[in-house]
Parts: C-alpha cells; structure tokens; sequence
C-alpha cells in the first residue's frame, strides 16, 4: 500500500541525502581544521570538488575491465537505496519493505565488495593493499553491526528500520541499558565503516596507513565524483541512522505533512552536532595501527553482545 | 517493560555502566587508566546503592552508599594514584594472553554468570534482583582479570574490582549486608590496599620490578 505522502516523503528523503551529505563531510572537515586550530576549508569544498570532477576527462588504466568502470555506478546506487531505507524525516518510507536492517548490511556489503574489486581490478600494488585491508575491517565491522541491529531488534519485535524507529520514538520513557551498549557499539562500527581516524585517516595518502584511499587511486573525473560522493553518502547513513536508531525523536510519525517539515531542522541540528562530535573524535585519538584494528572491532563486537545479554537478564520480563 | 519502576530502571542502567566499566578495566592496558575505571565503577556502585536506598528507604543503605563513596571513588583510588606514582608504573601493563581473547572468555564468563544467576534470581522479592546476574559477573571479570595480569598492581584492581561486585550481589539479593559486616569488610579492603602497597615496594626492593613471575623463583634454602 504505497500513499502519495509516503511517495513524497521518500522522494523527497533521498533528494535531501544527496544534497546534504556533501554539506555533511565539508562541515565535519571544518570542525576537524577548527578543533585542530587550522584555518578551514570553506564549508562548500565537497560540492566545488564535486563539480569540478564532474567536468573533468575519465582516465582509464590499459589493463582496466568493465568492471572498473561499473563499479562507481553500483557503489553511488547502494548508497542512495542505503539512503532511501533508513529513515531519516518519516517512518513511512514505501522503499523500506525493499530491505530491513539485516539486508542493509547486505547492500553495505555489496558496495565494499565492489569497491574492493575494483581497487584490486587495475592491478597495482595500492589497490590490492587497500582492497584486502577493506575487507579486513569490513569483516570484524559486519558482525558487529549485525549484533547492534539484533538487540534492536529484539527490542522492537521487528528487524524491518521504520518500526524499529517507530517502536523507539513513540513509547513512555524507558531506560534500556541495553541501548547504551548498542549505541556506544555502533558509533565504533560507524568510524571504522567510514573509514574514520582511529581505524583509517580520509584526509591521508600516506601508504603504510592509507584504506579507502589506497582503493580509488586510480579513479579520476566523474568516477571519482561518485565515489566522493558515495562515501559523503555513506557517512550521511550511517550518521542518520545512529540518530535514528538512538536518538529518535522528532522523526515525523508517517503521513504527517507538517511533521514531516518540521523534522528537517531537527535533523540538520542533529547531524550539525553529530558532525561536530565526530571531529571532535578524530581530534583527540590518534589512528591506531592497523593491527591494532581488528581488537578496536572486536570491543565493538563485544559491547554489542553484552547489549544483547543485558537485554536478555534486565529487560525481557515484562 | 512498563511493569518495572523508573528507580529499578535506574538501578539497571548503573549496574550495566559497572559491568561496562568490568570489560573497560579487562581490556585497559595503561595502570593509571585502570585506577580511573576503578573509581568510575566504585561511583556507578555508590549510584546504584544510593537509588536503592531510596526508592526502598532503607537507612543503612545510604550509610553503605556513603561508605563507599568514601573509600572506594575517593580513599582507595588516591592510594592506588599515590602507589602508581611512588612505583612509577603507570604505562604499559602485560597481559599473559592478548586482550580480544580476554574479551571473549569473558563475555562467555558474562553468559555463564547470567545463567547462573537467573533461577537465584527469581526466587528474591527485592527491586534489584535482576542485577544478580551482573554482580556475578562482575566478580568473574574481576577473576579473570587476577588470572591474566602479571603485574601486581593490576591484580590488586582486580581484587578491588571483585569486592565491588560481592559489594552489589549483597545490595541487589538481600538489600546489604548488616551495617557490622558491612564496616567489618570496608576496613579489611582498607587496611589490606595499605599492606599490599607496603608489599609492592618490598617485591620491587626484591626483584626490581613488580612482576609477581619472579616470585615463582622463591626457594627455601
């Protein structure tokens, strides 16, 4: 049963994604430079980038397959449907019903999967090195998540993301212990899936210590645009859907229009804060080596389990 | 979920910071962070105290949240800052095994303490029965931790540590311990922390180091 609000309310959910996510990452990249006390870059950087790659001439490497030139497009697309079912102003989001929380990461794995491929596709050595370190994160990153979505899961009777966010924002107030471990779980996932500074630094191209990087550096023109652009959307997701996940209210309850205008500043000021957290996280850690990734992943794993312990001993009788 | 009272909720939420706070402490590696997570998990168990004397007014239980406000976010931490200075050893603090494979024995010790802990529990009437299960495993972390450091210091965290968990198994089966026992166990923590700090500068004097594996070289000759 698709309602036209409900169609406008996703149209216009993945318009605002597409538009804000540069915002996003320029004003997180402002924060950093500020907390850092460096003079910053203007807040609109991610859009003149992105402008200008886009008029930029494609140039391929000789032995690049079809795949290398495919592989922006799906990794943009997995972004935009990632974008499209979490929810971000509504809970009535007529795409949702394409992919609950578990398939989300799926189409996560799916976009990291190929930009893998990809790194590893033209055949240098950077490529390969960032390529087979993605996956090493994306692999301790992924049960994890998973766990986090469990608890919430088991929270709200349901893995589909607009219930959950709909059992969340509209109950009495309810502590739930276990929402603390999930919450402080994701937020490691978060920066380790953004490939953020204590795990990867987005601003290095140094190369013992570069990942996401090291994968796009054959990339130019208007590929490269889409993958910026891919991870700004990234970075966006993953941010609304902590803010959604534990931070809920203010999302508008479904086919109400003025809630649902009323909900875009909410979520501008969230995100705005959100940002500034972030910066301010990379700010006062250091990134660690990447050996030291796998046990920054498994606390996360391990939070993430106790979460769903506690919920299991403190909260299940009702 | 709306069956449990808001001050329950409380109680929940504090004994979830201080079994946090347990994994915080197995997975920390610098001596002076772990004295910190010592005195968070000693404030988070004064909370808890505290929320349960009020919302069952029970008087002695605010003494027992006093006394531990007292001796173990203030006294008990300030020996331990002193110690580590005087020692100094502050850094790096050696696990036997790495610390993710710390990590996942001792969310299997959580399971198996939950476990345990659940038919106990239903059988107690007080609003902090659920916490039962954290207070084991609090104690177990605290185990786990005695087991796999080398260092003294760290064992004597851990020690501390454990005391904290009995300290809210009492609270959350039986409401606390009677107010003599309650005085009589503050002042063994107390008076043993001041032997055991005299103990770490003899086993330095010793063996130059604080290591207790150069213990396992004492002979009788």
């Amino acid at each position: 049963m698709i309602s036209v609000s409900g169609l406008i309310g996703q149209v216009f959910a993945i318009a605002l994604a597409l538009l804000l996510a540069p915002l996003l990452a320029g004003w997180v990249g402002q924060c950093r430079a500020w907390l850092q006390s460096r003079s910053a870059p203007p807040l609109l950087l991610p859009y003149y980038m992105l402008h200008k790659l886009f008029n930029k001439d494609v140039v391929l490497a000789h032995g690049a397959s079809s795949l290398f030139r495919a592989a922006p497009f799906i990794i943009f697309g997995c972004m935009v449907l990632a974008c499209a079912i979490v929810p971000t102003l509504s809970t009535d989001l007529p795409f949702a019903p394409a992919a609950d929380a578990l398939a989300l990461v799926g189409v996560f794995g799916l976009a990291r999967i190929f930009i893998a491929l990809a790194g590893m596709d033209v055949g240098t050595s950077f490529g390969t090195l960032g390529g087979r370190r993605e996956m090493l994160v994306g692999f301790l990153a992924e049960p994890a998540l998973l766990m986090v979505f469990f608890t919430l899961a088991m929270i709200a009777q349901s893995t589909s993301l607009p219930t959950i966010v709909e059992t969340l924002a509209h109950r009495e107030l309810v502590i739930y212990p276990s929402l603390a471990f999930a919450g402080v779980a994701f937020t490691f996932v978060s920066l380790a899936e953004n490939a953020r500074v204590p795990v990867d630094n987005p601003a290095t191209h140094l190369e013992l210590t570069m990942i996401h990087e090291a994968m796009i550096l054959e990339y130019s023109g208007r590929h490269l645009a889409l993958i910026e652009w891919a991870a700004s959307l990234k970075l966006y997701a993953y941010s609304c859907l902590g803010l959604a996940l534990f931070f809920p209210w203010g999302i508008a309850p479904g086919d109400d229009f003025l809630a649902l205008v009323a909900a875009i500043p909410l979520l501008v000021l969230k995100l705005a804060i959100g940002g500034f957290l972030l910066a301010g996280i990379e700010t006062v850690n250091a990134k660690m080596r990447i050996f030291r990734a796998p046990e920054f992943l498994g606390t996360a794993f391990m939070l993430a389990v106790l979460g769903l312990l506690v919920r299991l001993l403190l909260e299940a009788r009702v | 979920m709306s069956s449990i009272p808001f001050s329950a909720q409380l109680i929940n939420l504090f004994a979830a910071a201080i079994l946090l706070l347990g994994f915080a402490m197995l997975a920390q590696r610098r001596n002076l962070a772990l004295v910190n997570l010592f005195a968070f998990q000693g404030l988070c168990l004064c909370l808890a105290t505290l929320t349960t004397a009020i919302s069952t007014g029970q008087t002695h239980l605010f003494y027992s949240a006093g006394l531990t406000l007292a001796l173990k976010v203030v006294a008990l931490p300030w020996i331990l800052y002193r110690l580590v200075r005087q020692l100094n050893v502050g850094g790096e603090a050696e696990a036997l095994i790495n610390i993710p494979t710390t990590m996942l024995v001792g969310i299997v010790l959580v399971m198996i303490a939950f476990n345990v802990a659940l038919p106990i529990s239903e059988l107690s009437q007080t609003i902090t029965r659920g916490t039962l299960g954290i207070a084991l495993a609090v104690v177990m972390l605290a185990f786990l931790m005695m087991i796999t450091r080398q260092k003294a210091i760290s064992q004597v965290v851990g020690f501390l540590s454990m005391e904290n968990g009995l300290f809210l198994a009492a609270t959350s089966a039986t409401y606390g311990m009677p107010m003599v026992v309650e005085l009589g166990i503050a002042l063994d923590v107390l008076v043993g922390m001041i032997i055991l700090g005299v103990f770490f500068f003899q086993i330095r004097d010793q063996f130059d180091s604080l290591d207790i594996r150069h213990m396992e070289k004492l002979k009788d000759n």
